[in-house]
C-alpha cells in the first residue's frame, strides 16, 4: 500500500519499521473475516485493515492521536488472528504496539481511564500487590451489584470486581528463585518464567509445570532478578516500564545460561511467551539486542519444549474428552497448534475443539477490565462453542484464557495440568467433581 | 488519482443536515461521518483509487436500508453499496458527495432448507460463511472466489463473482434463486424465491452483475450443493509458461472437465509457498493445480488421465496430493495468492480479462513481452479452466510514474484479450477500474442500451453511477 512519510519521518527507527508494515498490506481485506471486532461489531474502523488505516494517517499526519483513533485501537484485543490470516505476511503486531505507544506519548486519556490503567500497569507486575489487591477485590465483590449505570467506568469496576476469583489461594511453596533438581538422570537445564499475575492466580500451574519437567529429568532454574515478561505494560503502550522488565529477564537468563547452561527458557502463560519471543525485535536497537535475541531464541511454550523432548503418560488414560481452547497468544502469536493437541492425546485424552477456534475469548491481557462490553460478549460465544462439543474439561495454555473461561458450566484448567497428571501428578483441583477412569 | 463525475455542490453545503437526517434513522454507532474516522472507507481492494465519501451508514435491517435509501433519494444524495470491501475493480469506491451503505452488519443465515437444498441469507454474510453454515450436513456453497473468506454474498451478487471451481459449478448467477431488494426510492422488492423460473422477465439475471447499480441487495437466496464424495488434487509442474498453457488448452481439447483447473507462474509459485508451505514446486516456471471429485475410483481414473495429458508436455514434476490436509494447504495458496504477492511487491493491480484457452500459449508470451517492454514484473495467477486471466502487474504506489505505467500496461493486457477475441472481465466486474475501456469492447450503441436500463432503475443516476460506464457520458 503506498505511504507517505517523509525522509525525517522516517529518520525514525521506529516510523522506519512502521513504513515497512505498511507497505507490506496491500489492502486486501482477507484478515477482516477473522477479527473478533469486526465479526461483532460490523465496521471497517474495528477491522485490522481499518486499524491499520488509521494507525497510518496518524504515524502519517505526525499529529497526536485523537479520541477516534484511541478508541479503535483500544478495542484490539491483539489477539493476532489478523497475522494467521495475512496472506502477506503483514506484522500487525509490530505496527499495533508502535501505535500503542504514540498513542500513550500523545493522547491524554480520562482521568478514570488514567488512573485504572496506571493501577493495573503497578499491581498486576508484582505479585505482593497482586494478592494483596484480590482479597481486597474479593471482599468487594459483593458491592458489585450496587454500581450503578451504563458508563464505562461503572462497567470497568463491575468487570474488575467480577474477575476477583471467589477464593484467592496462598502463595505455593515452591514460589520464588531458586533450582528445582531433575530427578534421575539429569537431560537438560531450563529457566521458567515464573510470571506475574499467573503464580497469584494459579499457582498450581507453575507447581505442575516444574513436577513434569524435573521427573522427565529436566533441571529448571527460576533465575533470580527475573519476573514479569513486560507484555501486560508493552500492550498499553508503556514503552519504558515494559523494557525495563524485559531487560531484566533478558540479563537474569543470559547469566543463567552463561553458567551453568540452558537449553530453553520455559513460558506456560502463552500471552507472556508471545512477548519474550518478541524481545529481539524489541530490543533492536538497544545494545542488549544480541542477548535478547538469544532469549527470544531460547524461549520455548512449555509444549513446544515437551514435544521436543518427548512426552508419555505413566497413568491408564482417564476417559475423559478434553476441549482444547486455543490461545490467541499460542495459536496465532507464536504459531503453535499441534502440539498441545498431541500431547493431550498422547496422555489418553480425546481431544476436541470448538467451532469459531480461532476467534479470541475476550481475555487478552487486561482487555476484559478495560473493555468489559465485547469481552463479555466473547466470553459467551467462546463458552457456547465450547459447551456445544460436550467435554468433560477444558483446557488451555494461558492463564488470560483461564481467568476469562472459568465460572461457566465447565472446569477449565491448564493443559500442563492434565499432562502432569498422567505422568504421576495429582489430578488438577479443578477436576475434583467430575468423575473418571 | 481516477477521475470522478463532479460532486453536487448542493449536496456537499448540506453535509451537516444529510448526515442529521441519517442519524435519525440509524442507531448511534450506524453513522460515520467524522473526517478521521471516514478515511478507512476511502478505498476497497483496489487501494490505487480513494475517496473520501460525504458519510458511511451501517444499516442492520432491510428496513433501515430503505428509509436510507428513501431519505437519499429525496434529498438527491448519490449512494454506493459496499459488502467486504474486497473489490479488485474498486466497485466500493466512493465519491466524495456520496453516502457509502455497508452491509456488513446484516450477516445473518436467516433460514436454511435441506430438503429444497437452498440457503436465505443476509447480503452480508461471507461467501464461506454459508458453506461453514451447511457443511454439518454435508453441503456447501459452490462459487468461491478466493476471497472467499471475506468478501459477502451481497457483493457476489453484484459482481457475479466466479471461483475456481465455478468451471464445474458455474458462476454466482448459476447458483442464485433469489434476491431482496431495495430500489433507488427505497422500495423493498422481492425476486424469485426457493424455486428456478419465476414467470416474466428473468429479473434475476438482469440484477445479477449489476454493479451496484440497480438496486441495494439486501438478501440472497442461493442454492446449495451436497458435497462430492471426495476431491483430490494434484500439482503438474512445467518449464515454462507457454508450455503450461499449452497443457491447460490440451486437457480442456480431449473432453474432461476438472472442477477446478488453475494456473501460477514462478513469482506466484513462490510467494504463495512463503505464506501457505504446500509443497509447489519452486523450480518451477510455472504450474497447474488440478483438482478433480467423485469416488476414489473415479478420481484415480480421472487423475491417470490427466497426468498423461500432462507427460506429453515433459513436466517437471506431477504430484498428486496425498491427503485433506495437503490438498487444504494446496488451496490455502491459490486462495491467499493476490495477498501472498503483498510479499514481493509493495503494490499490484489485478487484471481479470478472460480469453478463449487456445489462445492461452500466444497470450501468455505476449504479456511476457509487455512485461519486458513497461520494464514491470508480472504474476501469473488464474482460472486457466475456463480462460479467466489474473496477471498481477507489480509496481510501487509511492512512486507515481510507476503506476502510470502500470495502469497502461493494464489496459494493453484488456485490449490484448479482447483482439483475441475474449473479454474485459471474467469476474472482478467491470467497476471504476475498467469503466475507460468499456469502448474497447462495447460500441456506443450498446453501451447507450446498457445505460437505458440503468436509467430505468435509476433516473436520477444516483446509484453507484461513477463506475462501469466511461466518464463522459455517464451524466446522461
Ligand atoms: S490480510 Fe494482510 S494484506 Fe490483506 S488487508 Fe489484512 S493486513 Fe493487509
Ligand atoms: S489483533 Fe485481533 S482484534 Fe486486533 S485487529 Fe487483529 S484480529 Fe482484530
Amino acid at each position: 500500500m503506498q505511504t507517505n512519510f517523509t525522509l525525517a519521518q522516517l529518520a525514525d527507527p521506529d516510523t522506519a519499521a512502521s513504513n515497512q508494515v505498511l507497505r507490506t498490506c496491500v489492502h486486501c481485506g482477507f484478515c477482516t473475516a477473522t477479527c473478533p471486532t469486526f465479526v461483532l461489531l460490523g465496521d471497517e474502523l474495528d477491522s485490522p485493515r481499518g486499524r491499520i488505516y488509521l494507525i497510518k494517517d496518524m504515524l502519517e499526519s505526525g499529529r497526536p492521536a485523537t479520541e477516534e483513533v484511541v478508541r479503535h485501537v483500544d478495542r484490539c484485543l491483539s489477539c493476532l488472528s489478523c497475522m494467521t490470516t495475512c496472506p502477506s505476511g503483514v506484522n500487525y503486531m509490530h505496527l499495533v504496539d508502535h501505535a500503542r505507544v504514540r498513542i500513550e506519548q500523545t493522547y491524554r486519556r480520562p482521568w478514570h481511564e488514567r488512573g485504572l490503567r496506571a493501577l493495573l500497569a503497578t499491581v498486576l507486575p508484582r505479585p505482593g500487590l497482586m494478592r494483596a489487591a484480590l482479597i481486597g477485590a474479593r471482599l468487594a465483590r459483593p458491592l458489585a451489584a450496587f454500581i450503578p449505570g451504563r458508563s464505562m467506568p461503572a462497567q470497568r469496576l463491575r468487570a474488575l470486581l467480577a474477575l476477583a476469583p471467589a477464593h484467592v489461594p496462598s502463595p505455593s511453596a515452591i514460589e520464588g528463585a531458586r533450582v528445582h533438581a531433575a530427578i534421575g538422570p539429569r537431560r537438560g537445564r531450563v529457566a521458567l518464567l515464573a510470571g506475574c499475575a499467573q503464580q497469584v492466580l494459579d499457582p498450581a500451574i507453575n507447581e505442575a509445570t516444574i513436577r513434569l519437567l524435573t521427573r522427565l529429568g529436566v533441571e529448571v532454574v527460576v533465575a533470580r532478578g527475573a519476573g514479569c515478561c513486560g507484555a501486560l505494560t508493552h500492550h498499553m503502550g508503556r514503552h519504558d516500564p515494559a523494557m525495563a522488565s524485559a531487560r531484566a529477564n533478558i540479563e537474569a537468563w543470559c547469566r543463567e545460561a552463561d553458567g551453568e547452561g540452558l537449553d530453553a527458557v520455559i513460558i506456560n502463560a502463552s500471552g507472556c511467551g508471545t512477548t519474550v519471543k518478541d524481545y529481539g525485535f524489541m530490543f533492536r536497537t538497544d545494545p542488549l539486542r544480541a542477548q535478547a535475541e538469544r532469549v527470544s531464541g531460547l524461549a520455548a511454550d512449555i509444549t513446544e519444549y515437551l514435544a521436543r523432548i518427548g512426552y508419555a503418560p505413566t497413568r491408564a488414560a482417564p476417559g475423559l474428552t478434553v476441549a482444547y481452547h486455543s490461545a490467541c497468544s499460542l495459536q496465532h502469536g507464536q504459531q503453535v497448534t499441534a502440539q498441545p493437541k498431541a500431547l493431550l492425546r498422547q496422555a489418553g485424552f480425546t481431544v476436541v475443539e470448538p467451532a469459531e477456534g480461532h476467534l479470541c475469548c475476550g481475555s487478552a491481557g487486561t482487555y476484559n477490565m478495560m473493555q468489559p462490553e465485547i469481552a463479555g460478549r466473547l466470553r459467551a460465544r467462546k463458552l457456547a462453542n465450547l459447551e456445544a462439543t460436550r467435554p468433560d474439561v477444558v483446557a488451555a495454555g494461558n492463564i488470560g484464557c483461564l481467568t476469562q473461561l472459568a465460572g461457566g458450566a465447565l472446569p477449565v484448567v491448564h493443559s500442563v495440568q492434565l499432562l502432569d497428571w498422567m505422568a504421576g501428578g495429582p489430578a488438577p483441583a479443578a477436576l475434583a467433581g467430575v468423575s473418571h477412569d | 488519482m481516477i477521475a470522478q463525475p463532479a460532486p453536487k455542490r448542493d449536496v456537499l453545503a448540506r453535509r451537516d443536515s444529510i448526515v442529521a437526517g441519517l442519524r435519525a434513522l440509524l442507531p448511534e454507532t450506524g453513522v460515520i461521518a467524522e473526517a478521521l474516522r471516514l478515511k478507512p472507507y476511502e478505498t476497497d481492494g483496489l487501494s490505487a483509487y480513494r475517496q473520501v465519501p460525504l458519510a458511511v451508514v451501517l444499516p442492520e435491517t432491510t428496513e433501515q436500508v430503505a428509509a436510507v435509501m428513501a431519505f437519499c433519494h429525496r434529498e438527491g444524495v448519490r449512494v454506493v453499496p459496499r459488502g467486504a470491501g474486497t473489490s479488485l475493480s474498486g466497485g466500493a469506491l466512493p465519491m466524495e458527495d456520496s453516502v457509502v451503505v455497508g452491509l456488513m452488519r446484516m450477516n445473518r443465515i436467516l433460514d436454511i432448507d435441506y430438503a429444497d437444498r437452498c440457503a436465505v441469507v443476509q447480503a452480508g454474510v461471507t461467501n464461506i460463511g454459508i458453506t461453514q453454515a451447511v457443511q454439518g450436513r454435508g453441503f456447501f456453497y459452490a462459487p468461491d472466489p478466493s476471497s472467499q473468506l471475506a468478501c459477502m454474498i451481497g457483493g457476489n451478487v453484484n459482481m457475479n463473482s466466479g471461483g475456481a471451481h465455478c468451471l464445474r459449478y458455474g458462476v454466482t448467477a448459476n447458483n442464485l434463486l433469489g434476491l431482496k431488494v431495495v430500489t433507488v426510492e427505497g422500495e423493498v422488492l422481492e425476486i424469485g424465491g426457493a424455486h428456478m423460473d419465476a414467470a416474466g422477465y428473468d429479473w434475476l439475471g438482469l440484477l445479477t452483475g449489476s454493479e451496484g447499480q440497480l438496486v441495494v441487495v439486501t438478501e440472497v437466496t442461493v442454492r446449495i450443493l451436497r458435497g462430492p464424495e471426495g476431491a483430490r488434487a494434484m500439482l503438474a509442474a512445467f518449464d515454462s509458461n507457454e508450455i503450461a498453457g499449452a497443457c491447460v488448452d490440451s486437457i480442456i481439447a480431449s473432453g474432461i472437465i476438472p472442477v477446478a483447473l488453475e494456473f501460477m507462474d514462478r513469482p506466484a509459485i513462490h510467494a504463495c509457498e512463503a505464506f501457505a508451505h504446500a509443497g509447489y514446486p519452486l523450480d518451477a516456471e510455472a504450474m497447474l493445480i488440478i483438482e478433480v471429485e467423485g469416488s476414489v475410483a473415479e478420481q484415480d481414473d480421472l487423475l491417470e488421465k490427466i497426468s498423461q495429458i500432462c507427460r506429453k508436455f515433459d513436466p517437471i514434476s506431477l504430484k498428486i496430493s496425498q491427503s485433506a490436509e495437503e490438498s487444504l494447504a494446496i488451496w490455502k495458496g491459490r486462495k491467499g495468492a493476490f495477498g501472498a504477492v503483498g510479499r514481493i511487491s509493495p503494490d499490484y493491480l489485478c487484471m481479470d480479462g478472460t480469453i478463449p484457452t487456445s489462445r492461452l500459449p500466444e497470450v501468455l508470451r505476449r504479456i511476457g513481452e509487455m512485461s519486458m517492454s513497461y520494464n514491470l514484473q508480472v504474476a501469473n495467477i488464474f482460472h486457466a479452466g475456463d480462460g479467466n486471466l489474473h496477471p498481477l502487474i507489480m509496481f510501487d504506489a509511492n512512486d507515481p510514474a510507476s503506476f502510470e505505467k502500470a495502469e497502461h500496461f493494464g489496459a494493453d493486457i484488456l485490449r490484448l484479450c479482447v483482439e483475441v477475441g475474449g473479454c474485459l472481465t471474467g469476474e472482478h466486474g467491470v467497476g471504476v477500474e475498467k469503466r475507460d475501456l468499456m469502448g474497447v469492447q462495447f460500441s456506443e450503441t450498446e453501451l447507450e442500451q446498457m445505460r437505458r436500463v440503468k436509467s430505468a432503475f435509476d433516473p436520477g443516476w444516483l446509484l453507484n453511477p461513477s463506475k462501469v460506464f466511461p466518464l463522459k457520458a455517464d451524466a446522461a
